[in-house]
């Protein structure tokens, strides 16, 4: 059977040109980045380079980006890290009910560990009004931290602004980039934010690697100690194989940013207009234009999400009903009651993301079988015949 | 190749039967584990494997196992982990000098924080003195740490003695044990050490980097280092690091203990044999005994800047190293040398040979021809000034 993937935004095939870099770093580059001979001073030199390059798409300094063990740890750091270092200035931190559990879950930690955390609101379309973070700092707030576009529905926010307040009240800033990244051109001097992380895996990279963009100068403690790797901020052998792919990934994915998301926006909207116009009772959420080039995310009225991706599973679609982390949790999703839906209408929720190999043809594919799917599950559906 | 690589405790080459795997599951079997759909199904099965057999090797259950980005992450996520869900029944953490950095930072961290550390003291041999521990323990003793094998020397630990002494002392104090050289090497044996948690690592022992895990016994409920979407049963989110997980799996199948131990055993033996008749005034940090690892030695020379001699060797493609990699950077002598009192003139000149599979007798030839020059043409130098 033929499969056709559509769930680009919780993991990505990875790039043939990243395996081709990272083949020989595992095969003969095996030395330890903190071996002095000339074999670990290989892979010292490409992590440097692969430092040079995050750097470079980023608009930062090459001092400036931090690996980590992916997206998850560099939200936990910067959130954690921060906060106990301005623990003197502040126990006040401001974040939006939509944010990944990378980031909301770390919030609730801190609360129980003396912080207070503001969870802001967000508007019908996901939106975060910048207004809000404005008016919701005080002068114990030490942190804001908003993700740049959600990885359910697909809202981008208002990142600059929101830097530009945190930036003129002197309350750091942190972004949680791992969606965004590789889909929108990112400048990290140019948005204001003094933190930001990114994955590999979401942009045709490894899994197991990701970085913490941390500005020059703010003050945040370690959350992983040891051997001094990281320039003593994270300890642990480094994942040179991994790091060079990584960096790999990041290059590609910006080189045809412009191109790819021109291309994903086109049979995104392609695919939204038809969901909403042939079949009943289907809602979209998330922003109709602020969201992510790839970023499908419909609502089916009267059957749940489950269902109808066990069904497209069945004939080879891969699609996801939220986001893969809570996709196996039955609670409905976090970001969809906060845009204001029912349990019920959460409940019936489907995310298609579109990738850079994702082709018209598949697109149609979907599009044929899934007004069947629909109706043949409501036909079922107690609460359709009522 | 002509590449003489003696330094797999720093790290290991991976196994090429990993690399093919790994390089499918990057490429064809990327789902993410989490995912409904059976791209997702296939990768949690690939991961549960990995678990299983883990869980095997080590005889506990395999919800016991947990996986984490590397040895690093593994300890500190424990250490913390134990100290915040036990903190409030004591404070008093005990380790012991010779750990590797991963657990004696942590350790200096909760120094830091006012916590009650205690960093037992070694002998020659590098090995704590139970009479010192156990009075140690007290009442508000919540964990105690000692890593199994060390890195640097090799010296083994009793952990079953320890295990004895820290739960006939206190039924509510952890034990954990750093296994990252161990793991895989040597027979662990989790219930007669009485062991609650320990940590190993993938890219010692032909794994790739970026890939550890701990056990943690079953019951504990240790509060995680790293929050999120509630991967490894809520106790390590981030989305799993499949690929290297799988790759680890078909390592963990391919390992044959018997044969690397006799393989090791008779490098050792071989080694110190020859290192003694081809150069004067060395000793032998890791005698061949029962209590020290097979497969690392240290040797320290006389007269002799270690980092001098690593490098000549390296002009002949030999790789060994000074101490434990992590430290090798640092322009001091290593903590674990000092404990165990090596002779001033003698510390500076440490090496560390450490042994894989891959390694031969013909390859020690080599590296003690090579090492007896180069110690003499630097002596001779040395002697001069």
């Amino acid at each position: 059977m033929q499969r056709r993937y559509f769930d680009y935004a919780a993991t990505t095939p990875i790039d043939k040109r990243v395996l081709e870099v990272m083949i020989p770093q595992i095969e003969n580059n095996f030395g330890n980045p903190s071996s002095v001979y000339s074999f670990g001073r290989e892979a010292r030199k490409s992590i440097d380079e692969s430092r040079d390059t995050v750097a470079r798409v980023l608009n930062a300094e090459p001092k400036e980006i931090f690996f980590t063990s992916g997206g998850t740890e560099a939200d936990n750091w910067a959130i954690i890290g921060t906060a106990f270092a301005n623990k003197n200035k502040g126990n006040h931190i401001i974040t939006t009910s939509i944010e990944h559990h990378a980031v909301l879950h770390t919030c609730k930690y801190l609360e129980k560990h003396g912080f207070e955390v503001s969870y802001l609101p967000v508007d019908e379309y996901g939106m975060v009004d910048p207004e809000d973070v404005r008016n919701s700092i005080k002068e114990s707030t030490i942190l804001i931290t908003v993700m740049y576009a959600n990885n359910e529905i697909g809202t981008i926010q208002p990142i600059k602004k929101i830097g530009e307040i945190a930036r003129e009240n002197d309350v750091y800033f942190h972004t949680d980039a791992v969606q965004a990244f590789g889909s929108i051109e990112i400048d990290v001097k140019d948005l204001n934010v003094d933190m930001m992380s990114i994955s590999g895996h979401k942009i045709y990279g490894p899994k197991g690697i990701g970085a913490l963009y941390i500005r020059k100068g703010v003050k945040i403690d370690n959350l992983i100690h040891g051997g001094g790797q990281e320039r003593k901020k994270r300890a642990g052998t480094e994942n040179t194989p991994a790091i060079v792919g990584f960096a790999k990934a990041c290059e590609l994915v910006t080189e045809n940013l412009k191109e790819s998301a021109e291309k994903a926006i086109e049979l995104r909207d392609y695919m939204i207009k038809n969901i909403l116009e042939n079949i009943d009772e289907v809602r979209l959420n998330g922003h109709p234009t602020e969201r992510l080039p790839g970023n499908v995310n419909v609502s089916i009225r009267y059957i749940e999400g489950e269902s109808i991706l066990l069904s497209l599973d069945l004939i080879g679609i891969a699609a996801s009903s939220g986001s893969a982390c809570t996709s196996g949790a039955l609670d409905p999703s976090h970001v969809l009651l906060a845009i204001g839906l029912s349990h019920e209408i959460a409940h019936g929720s489907l995310r298609f993301s579109i990738g850079k190999d994702t082709t018209r043809e598949e697109v149609d594919f979907v599009l044929e079988k899934l007004p069947a799917i629909i109706q043949r599950l409501r036909d079922m559906s107690p609460l359709y015949n009522s | 190749m002509s590449r003489i690589y003696f330094d797999n405790s720093a790290t290991t080459c991976v196994d090429d039967e990993a690399i093919d795997i790994m390089t499918m599951y990057h490429k064809d079997l990327y789902g993410n584990p989490s995912s409904l759909h059976r791209m997702g199904v296939e990768a949690e099965k690939a991961v549960e494997e990995c678990r299983n057999k883990i869980a095997e090797m080590l005889s506990v259950k395999s919800k016991e196992i947990y996986f984490t980005s590397g040895g690093t992450e593994g300890n500190n996520m424990l250490i913390r982990g134990a100290v915040e869900k036990n903190k409030r029944i004591g404070n008093r953490i005990i380790t012991s000098k010779i750990e590797h950095p991963s657990v004696l930072e942590v350790f200096r961290y909760y120094e830091s924080q006012g916590l009650d550390v205690i960093y037992l003291d070694v002998d020659e041999y590098g090995k704590i003195d139970f009479k010192k521990l156990e009075e140690s323990i007290n009442g508000d003793t919540i964990l105690v740490s000692i890593m199994m094998i060390n890195n640097e020397t090799g010296a083994i630990q009793d952990l079953k003695r320890i295990g004895e002494l820290v739960k006939k002392n206190s039924k509510k104090t952890l034990f954990h044990s750093d296994c990252v050289q161990s793991f895989g090497k040597s027979v662990i044996d989790i219930n007669s050490c009485n062991l609650d948690m320990l940590t190993f690592s993938a890219h010692k022992l032909h794994g790739p980097k970026g890939l550890g895990g701990v056990y943690i016994r079953q019951g504990l409920n240790l509060p995680p280092l790293i929050l999120g979407g509630g991967q490894e049963s809520g106790f390590r989110s981030g989305t799993e690091n499949v690929a290297s997980i799988a790759g680890f799996t078909k390592v963990l199948q391919n390992i044959d203990m018997k044969s690397n131990t006799d393989r090791f055993v008779s490098l050792k033996k071989y080694f110190i044999s020859k290192v003694a008749s081809a150069v004067d005034e060395v000793i032998i940090n890791s005698p061949q005994r029962d209590d020290f690892a097979d497969f690392i030695i240290s040797i320290s020379l006389k007269n002799v800047k270690g980092e001098i001699l690593l490098h000549a060797l390296e002009k002949k493609e030999i790789y060994v190293s000074t101490g434990s990699a992590c430290s090798s950077k640092k322009n001091r002598t290593s903590h674990v040398l000092e404990a165990i009192n090596i002779p001033r003139d003698y510390i500076e000149g440490t090496l560390r040979v450490s042994f894989s599979k891959h390694n031969t007798l013909n390859e020690i030839d080599k590296c003690i021809e090579a090492l007896a020059e180069e110690t003499s043409k630097i002596r001779k130098f040395t002697r001069r000034k």
